[in-house]
């Protein structure tokens, strides 16, 4: 019997994130497409017991956990050591974790020490008479492929968005520890903490419901012959307030801002959406003074709902790949957009 | 003492270029794919221009390239990348395609530089860009790191900085814009840049008369490198239709569109 092992590290407040839970969900199918495999859950953490306990209703067969301080921080010889002794334990064919900076660094090691493989970026995967297949993209989102892979533990991260998070009731988990030998080698590294972007306002929302992208437009010259880039700044950091959305930026925006030009304080590459950039998902998309054509738009490429204002009604960016496209004036509207937001 | 940077970087056709999957002999490919144009990597370049600047800044660093595709292609690329970035070039024969398995690009990268002549491992720095623009794994750095026993790896690596005693300050991008900050108490360590903090540098006449007296002899004894299907297969490869029946709205009030937009945002 084939073991599907879902695999989570906690969060700093010991929780599992939504992404995890996403994870869990398509785990749970995965299992019961398979028929015969049963549901194990490892976590790693601080400490796992909150974590374990909030989906001790999952059908797993057993828990297990490697916590301890050394686990609480995201390290790659110590996550790399844990994750290697939950897998010598639990035996897996199939590893599925939700994509996390914390996993994406460390599985495709751990894979490789194991002798399986590793998929990070996986949007689906599913199981069709007994074989397991997942879907992800190649070439910065514009190809997409299904594959499968011979070798176990085959390890699969699959991206945030890419399925319904787990609604557990929890419950109480029996927690099997598992331990792990650490070399005093393995601590070279410390971790101090995180870091916001310097003096700027926190901008990027992964969980927001709307993604709200600014592109090279609104720091060109406008109708009066100037160009209005704080008026820009607060317009856009009035609508992000207001709407708590995700800020995205167009990679000519950011380029600017790297050449030392006069832009948006706010706007750094951590905000790039595209091919170079991140490839955020979110329901709605509101994008306003970006053009393009097709490779700068795969920004867009999970962006259920699509909308752009912009001047140009041939807009690359948003011919064919936005739902609605309102030709007009980003300024005037967006101010009346925030006006709108105040009185609600 | 410098450091010993060894930078992986891998060529991608121009990102400008329109991409059509096709089923080649070995697998997918793409359509003309030896007729496209190639660039460096983008965030493997990222990584070469961070570890030109480390070395030119550390005493007694040097640089290698370590790059496997087609010959041809690599000698196309390594003509404009060379007039930005003092290296040494290794070359590795092999595909360039986003298709091939990142375990086995990462055995043939990991042999090359297990082969270079005169590198300090306790000196090691591997840098490359965090996924590539091409395969987009995420994968291959981490396993040349396992293969070359480096457990100090890192990913999505924005900022790098040597501190007085020698350690290593380190920023990684993390969720929600944010960056992890770890000091690493020196080499050997692996990181995967993403954009770094540096500009392009401008084309050097000089550091590419420099590169060019290595590039050429490189290029000329660059070694077949065999890279494995390993097990893995593809059941599709499409390039999705996703075109919308896009609503134009052209002539409605700066107030209407604004009131439709925040129904939208509200609903």
């Amino acid at each position: 019997m084939d073991t599907v092992l879902y695999l989570a590290h906690t969060q700093s407040d010991e929780t599992l994130s939504k992404g995890a839970l996403e994870a869990l969900t398509a785990a749970k199918e995965l299992t019961a497409q398979l028929g015969s495999a049963n549901l194990v859950v490892a976590i790693l953490g601080g400490d796992v017991q909150t974590a374990a306990d909030s989906v001790a209703d999952c059908g797993a067969s057993k828990f297990l956990g490697v916590s301890g301080e050394a686990f609480a921080q995201s390290r790659y010889a110590t996550d790399a050591a844990a994750i290697e002794a939950l897998c010598r334990t639990a035996q897996p064919a199939i590893v599925l974790c939700g994509s996390s900076s914390r996993f994406n660094r460390v599985l495709p090691g751990v894979a490789s020490r194991l002798g399986g493989c590793a998929d990070l970026h996986a949007t689906e995967v599913k199981a069709d008479g007994g074989s397991t297949s997942i879907t992800r993209w190649y070439y910065r989102q514009r190809i997409r492929a299904a594959q499968v892979r011979d070798k176990r533990p085959w390890f699969v991260a699959l991206e945030t968005g890419s399925d319904a998070p787990w609604i557990t009731a929890g419950g109480k988990a029996a927690v099997e520890s598992v331990p792990v030998a650490l070399p005093e080698s393995s601590l070279r590294t410390t971790v101090e903490g995180l870091q916001k972007p310097p003096g700027q306002t926190q901008t990027i929302r992964p969980d927001a419901d709307l993604l709200y992208v600014a592109g090279a437009g609104w720091t060109k010259k406008q109708a009066d012959g100037e160009a209005h880039i704080q008026d820009a700044e607060s317009i856009i950091l009035d609508f992000l307030g207001k709407t708590q959305a995700s800020l995205g930026g167009s990679k000519s925006l950011v380029d600017i801002s790297g050449t030392g030009q006069a832009v948006l304080s706010f706007m750094t590459h951590l905000n790039q959406i595209g091919q170079t950039g991140a490839i955020p998902r979110h329901p709605k998309g509101l994008s306003t003074c970006c053009h393009g054509e097709e490779p700068h738009a795969v920004g867009w490429r999970f962006i259920h709902e699509r909308r752009a204002i912009n001047l140009d009604a041939n807009c690359g960016w948003a011919h064919g790949k936005a739902d609605v496209l309102y030709v007009a004036d980003a300024f005037e509207v967006m101010r009346k957009v925030n006006a709108l937001l105040e009185k609600s | 003492m410098g450091f010993h940077i060894v930078v992986c970087a891998g060529i991608v056709p121009d990102p400008l270029q329109t991409l059509e999957p096709i089923t080649g002999p070995q697998g997918p490919a793409l359509k003309n794919e030896m007729m496209l144009p190639a660039v460096l990597d983008p965030w493997a370049k990222h990584a070469l221009f961070e570890a030109a600047h480390l070395a030119a800044k550390t005493p007694d660093s040097k640089v290698w390239l370590v790059s496997m595709a087609p010959k041809t292609k690599l000698q196309q690329v390594m003509m404009s990348i060379a007039q930005k970035a003092s290296f040494e070039l290794v070359a590795l024969d092999g595909p360039a395609s986003g298709f091939t398995d990142s375990q086995a690009v990462a055995e043939a990268l990991a042999a090359a530089i297990n082969a270079i002549s005169g590198l300090d491992r306790k000196r090691l720095l591997v840098f490359g860009g965090w996924e590539s623009a091409s395969r987009g794994a995420g994968a291959t750095l981490q396993i040349v790191g396992e293969r070359l026993g480096i457990v100090e790896q890192f990913q999505g690596v924005d900022e790098l900085s040597v501190t007085a005693s020698g350690s290593l300050r380190i920023l990684e991008r993390v969720e929600g814009g944010m960056h992890q900050i770890s000091h690493c108490d020196g080499p050997p360590a692996v990181l995967g840049w993403a954009t770094g903090s540096l500009p392009e540098p401008p084309n050097n006449p000089q550091v590419g008369m420099a590169n060019m007296r290595t590039l050429m002899p490189a290029l000329q004894k660059a070694t077949a490198a065999g890279v494995a299907v390993d097990g893995k297969s593809f059941t599709s490869v499409e390039v999705p239709k996703q075109r919308r029946d896009t609503r134009i709205v052209k002539d409605a009030s700066t107030d209407d569109i604004a009131r439709e937009i925040m129904e939208w945002i509200k609903g």
